[in-house]
């Protein structure tokens, strides 16, 4: 396929119409409405259901719906959203619903604002619903991705059956990026366990309620089970400069995009720095952060929040090494220039460690 | 039983919690509660043996779905599709 | 359950078959429902697994179950199940019967979860017609939670919550249903019948089948709403409770048919069938686009533009211009817009760049060429702009305390070049076409090219070109006097 310069949001809809998606529920908000526009343009043409749901509640039980009957469906919406269809992921979770969420994050508490932020982390990645259970969580870092990561998306919830977020921010959401699009169209397929009106489907049973606790403590400990294997099979990441790195920067989003150019700049001045870009926020690159940690001195961690991805690398870490922060809020975006400046702080302190060391 | 009845009602005594609303509803008034509580502690409807007109009033007020079955002579014009 | 074989006699009341023999389901006493003597439920449910019976389509539907005491209903209909969060059973319900338009959808709700939790989502189903059934259970308590107020719950009523009774000033009256929802010009049928006896009984078993029926005529939204006995929570034996349904329930909420029109009702229309699998890449104008990299620029570049002014200026639009000619041009290209309220009023700015090596990050802090459609835009990002790079400006001189010897500054009234070849809006094509002849970033080619690609209207790309072309001379002309 030829190259095509468009924005994030259109690329989700594009990758997902591709990967087989034929449903889209969602309610508008900034900075993730042009999900909801190209979905009502391209879904009617497809013989797909674009509906504007009354809110975001409704339109994440319309998705429980979608996927009862079968259907790969999707929505996209932005922290405020996000917080109303909690509710409604945790049931998808536990009745083992696949479907796709797009979160383009903006700034919060609250109204907040409409400018990047990576505060969602969270509410995304921790599950902000109620009882035991995990969300895949992906984070593209361009256009590019908005697409492809999308497409896994979904066919990652058809695998663990459970609902995926692709996380991305309202930079990436908004920005034009070259991206190339694959020549396969995935024919949609109705999985067996789903509820279509039909005599093969009367049996089926979609609910995610347990009364009895033992059954419901089996349900959990089963959930638990994909999600150990999802653990094991579906991590991803890209390291970048990162082999013989003593200061790793771990970043995802916008956030990683400005920490490659800061790369490149410390490395012109000579710094050992590299990068590790988690594309799977859960399951958590922590082996790989381990694994680095065995050469690198010091990890410095960089969100548009005041520290949510934070917990996780230091838990992954599990202070093996100085862990720092770099954040910024509000919808600010840090320049690389600004990044490299806290990076040589922590290059010059590991130094003076170092020398320390060899003295004693 | 007498054959000369236009019904017959069959209860089903396991499923019958005893609410007493077919006995209530029952227009020959031929349904009655058994002193002899079932297995879950329920006592349950029996019919009087004779008099069911097989008119299904009770089948309509049972709110249980299969407790009461209603039988007519030589089948009838309310009868299931 | 036991047969009834008796010669001469006919079975013509019996479980209907769209229940489960044996509640397998069920963790134990499979052979009963879990509902309490006398409740409403159970009448409910078997009226609606008659219709389903009687209009043979059992295969086809599909029960959305809600929260509340029938809950479990997917313990007894042997057909699709579906079990929903509280109050949400119209959002599913609307997505399953849009996804599969050949099932049969019937959302069985209690009062709670349809008139007080999931108020917005009845009506909006409601009013979108959606071509589904709610059998909307209303006996005016929680029951299942223990007895607490619903929104149908009578005046002076106590329960759990309104110890002292139900008082209008502090919860309000109870909530009619079917009356709210036929001020809706959407729906098909809305009728409220009762459990109060065998009378009302018949008379609900008639409506609810009707209102399936519906349904599989194809017809809009069909809502029942059921007034039902809760002997256990209201404390009181079966009989009293349907008489109370009968006598106090049925006067707070009248029973009635509040729309019909079943008759007038036309069938909502199939959606378009969709399209061959190969298709959808045309459809999605993924088959158009820049098809490889034609021709790579020769040396390398790195452009960090950024391109500010105010709202209406076309800013974004010069820097979507620019990166696809860029992209035709064999370049990386990005393209990040300021977003938001700005879309509206104030200022309007991008970052772009264009590069021969892979773009790290898409944002520019420190621009080589700086295009400022105003002032303020010229003052807030002149400091950014890196040593040696280009500042291009829209006015006749810098304004004061804008400064930069070190920049390479191009000054030029581009609005007023732009009115003088067609439309003063053409002000960021005179500045793009500055930009090519300072610079030499793009051939001119490309760019008509990329603006023949954006630009649909024929009159405008008429001035578009004028507006380059005048750009580019007053740039040739003039580049020399600027410092």
């Amino acid at each position: 396929m030829p190259k095509q310069l468009i924005k994030g949001n259109e690329a989700i809809v594009k990758g997902a119409i591709l990967a087989g998606c034929r449903a889209f529920y969602g309610y508008p908000i900034t900075p993730a409405s042009e999900i909801a526009e190209a979905a009502a343009l391209y879904m009617p043409q497809v013989g797909g259901v674009f509906l504007q749901a009354e809110s975001e509640v409704a339109a994440i039980n319309m998705l429980y719906g979608a996927a009862s009957a079968g259907v790969r469906a999707m929505t996209g919406s932005s922290g405020p959203g996000m917080s109303l269809m909690q509710e409604g992921m945790s049931y998808l979770a536990g009745a083992e619903l696949p479907c796709v969420i797009a979160d383009i994050m903006r700034g919060g508490p609250g109204l907040g604002n409409i400018a990047p932020e990576q505060g969602d982390y969270n509410q995304v990645v921790k599950g902000g619903g109620h009882g035991n259970y995990r969300t895949l969580v992906l984070a593209p870092d361009s256009v590019q991705e908005m697409a492809s990561l999308t497409e896994l998306a979904f066919d990652l919830a058809d695998e663990y059956r459970n609902p995926v977020v692709v996380l991305a921010d309202g930079c990436i959401g908004q920005m034009m990026e070259p991206v190339e699009f694959p020549a396969a169209v995935a024919e949609p397929r109705i999985p067996h366990w789903a509820v279509t009106g039909t005599a093969d489907s009367r049996g089926n049973l979609v609910t995610s309620i347990h009364l009895d606790p033992d059954e419901l403590e089996a349900h959990i400990r089963h959930l638990e089970t994909k999600y150990r294997r999802a653990e094991r099979k579906e991590v991803r990441f890209e390291s970048w400069r990162a082999e013989d790195a003593e200061v790793v920067l771990v970043g995802y989003g916008i956030v990683a995009r400005v920490l490659k150019a800061a790369v490149e700049q410390a490395r012109e001045e000579g710094l050992a720095v590299g990068l590790l870009r988690p594309i799977t926020l859960y399951p958590f690159p922590s082996v790989e952060l381990r694994r680095l940690s065995r050469r690198a001195l010091a990890f410095v961690v960089v969100e548009l929040s005041t520290g949510q991805m934070l917990d996780d690398v230091r838990l992954a870490l599990e202070g093996r090494r100085p862990v720092d922060f770099y954040g910024r809020a509000g919808g600010n975006v840090p320049a690389a220039e600004e990044v490299l400046a806290f990076v040589r702080r922590i290059c010059a302190r590991e130094k003076r460690a170092r020398e320390y060391m060899a003295h004693a | 039983m007498t054959a000369l009845d236009r019904g017959i009602v069959a209860l089903d005594s396991e499923e019958c919690k005893g609410c007493g609303l077919c006995i209530e509803a029952c227009p020959p008034k031929v349904l009655s509660l058994r002193r002899l509580l079932n297995r879950y502690g329920y006592r349950p409807a029996v019919y009087a043996g004779s008099g069911c007109t097989g008119c299904g009033i009770c089948f309509f007020v049972c709110p249980e779905p299969g407790a009461i079955t209603v039988l007519r002579r030589g089948g009838g014009a309310c009868q299931n599709n | 359950m036991p047969e009834y074989a008796v010669p001469e006699y006919a079975v013509v009341h019996e479980k209907p078959r769209s229940f489960y023999s044996l509640y397998e389901r069920k963790p134990e006493l499979q052979h009963q429902t879990h509902y309490c003597p006398g409740c409403g439920h159970g009448i409910a449910h078997k009226l609606i697994a008659r219709a389903i019976d009687e209009l043979g389509i059992q295969d086809r539907t599909v029960m959305i179950s809600p929260v509340g005491c029938s809950v479990f209903a997917y313990y007894y209909f042997d057909t699709g199940n579906v079990q929903v969060a509280h109050g949400r059973a119209p959002a599913v319900a609307t997505a399953v019967k849009r996804s599969r338009p050949e099932s049969i959808v019937l959302a069985y709700q209690g009062d709670g979860d349809l008139a007080a939790i999931g108020a917005a989502e009845i009506v909006h189903a409601a009013n979108r017609g959606e071509p589904f059934t709610v059998i909307f259970i209303n006996n005016g308590i929680y029951g299942m939670t223990g007895g607490q107020m619903a929104p149908t719950t009578l005046l002076g009523r106590k329960t759990t919550t309104t110890p002292f009774g139900r008082n209008a000033w502090n919860e309000g009256y109870p909530l009619r249903v079917c009356e709210l929802l036929a001020s809706l010009e959407a729906p098909v049928y809305i009728e409220r019948v009762a459990l109060g006896g065998n009378r009302q009984i018949m008379k609900a078993a008639g409506a609810v089948r009707r209102a399936i029926e519906n349904q599989v005529k194809g017809l809009g939204f069909s809502l029942v709403e059921i007034l039902s006995p809760c002997p256990t929570i209201w404390k009181m034996n079966p009989v009293e409770a349907q008489r109370l349904v009968l006598g106090e329930m049925t006067e707070a909420f009248p029973l009635g048919v509040f729309r019909d029109r079943t008759k007038s009702a036309t069938v909502r229309p199939a959606a378009p069938p969709a399209p061959p699998l190969a298709e959808i890449p045309r459809i999605l104008g993924l088959t158009e686009g820049c098809e490889s990299t034609p021709s790579q620029p020769a040396g390398s570049s790195d452009w960090r533009i950024r391109v500010a002014g105010f709202g209406g200026q076309g800013v974004l639009m010069l820097g979507e211009i620019l990166i696809e000619a860029g992209l035709e041009a064999g370049l990386d290209v990005s393209w990040l817009p300021s977003y938001g309220p700005e879309m509206r009023s104030g200022t309007s700015n991008c970052h772009v760049r264009l590069s021969s090596g892979p773009i790290d990050s898409p944002l520019v802090s420190r621009p080589n060429v700086l295009l400022a459609l105003n002032e303020p835009s010229l003052r807030k990002f002149l400091p950014t702009v890196a040593p040696r790079g280009w500042v291009f400006y829209n006015g006749t001189q810098l304004p004061d305390g804008c400064e930069r010897p070190d920049v390479q500054a191009v000054v030029r009234p581009f609005t007023e070049i732009a009115d003088r070849v067609g439309d003063p809006r053409a002000a960021n094509m005179t500045m793009l076409g500055a930009l090519l002849g300072a610079t030499g970033m793009l051939t001119e080619e490309r760019v008509l090219t990329a603006l023949r690609r954006k630009v649909s209207s024929g009159r405008w790309l008429e001035i578009d070109q004028r507006a380059l072309d005048s750009g580019i001379e007053a740039v040739i002309k003039g580049v020399s006097h600027e410092s």
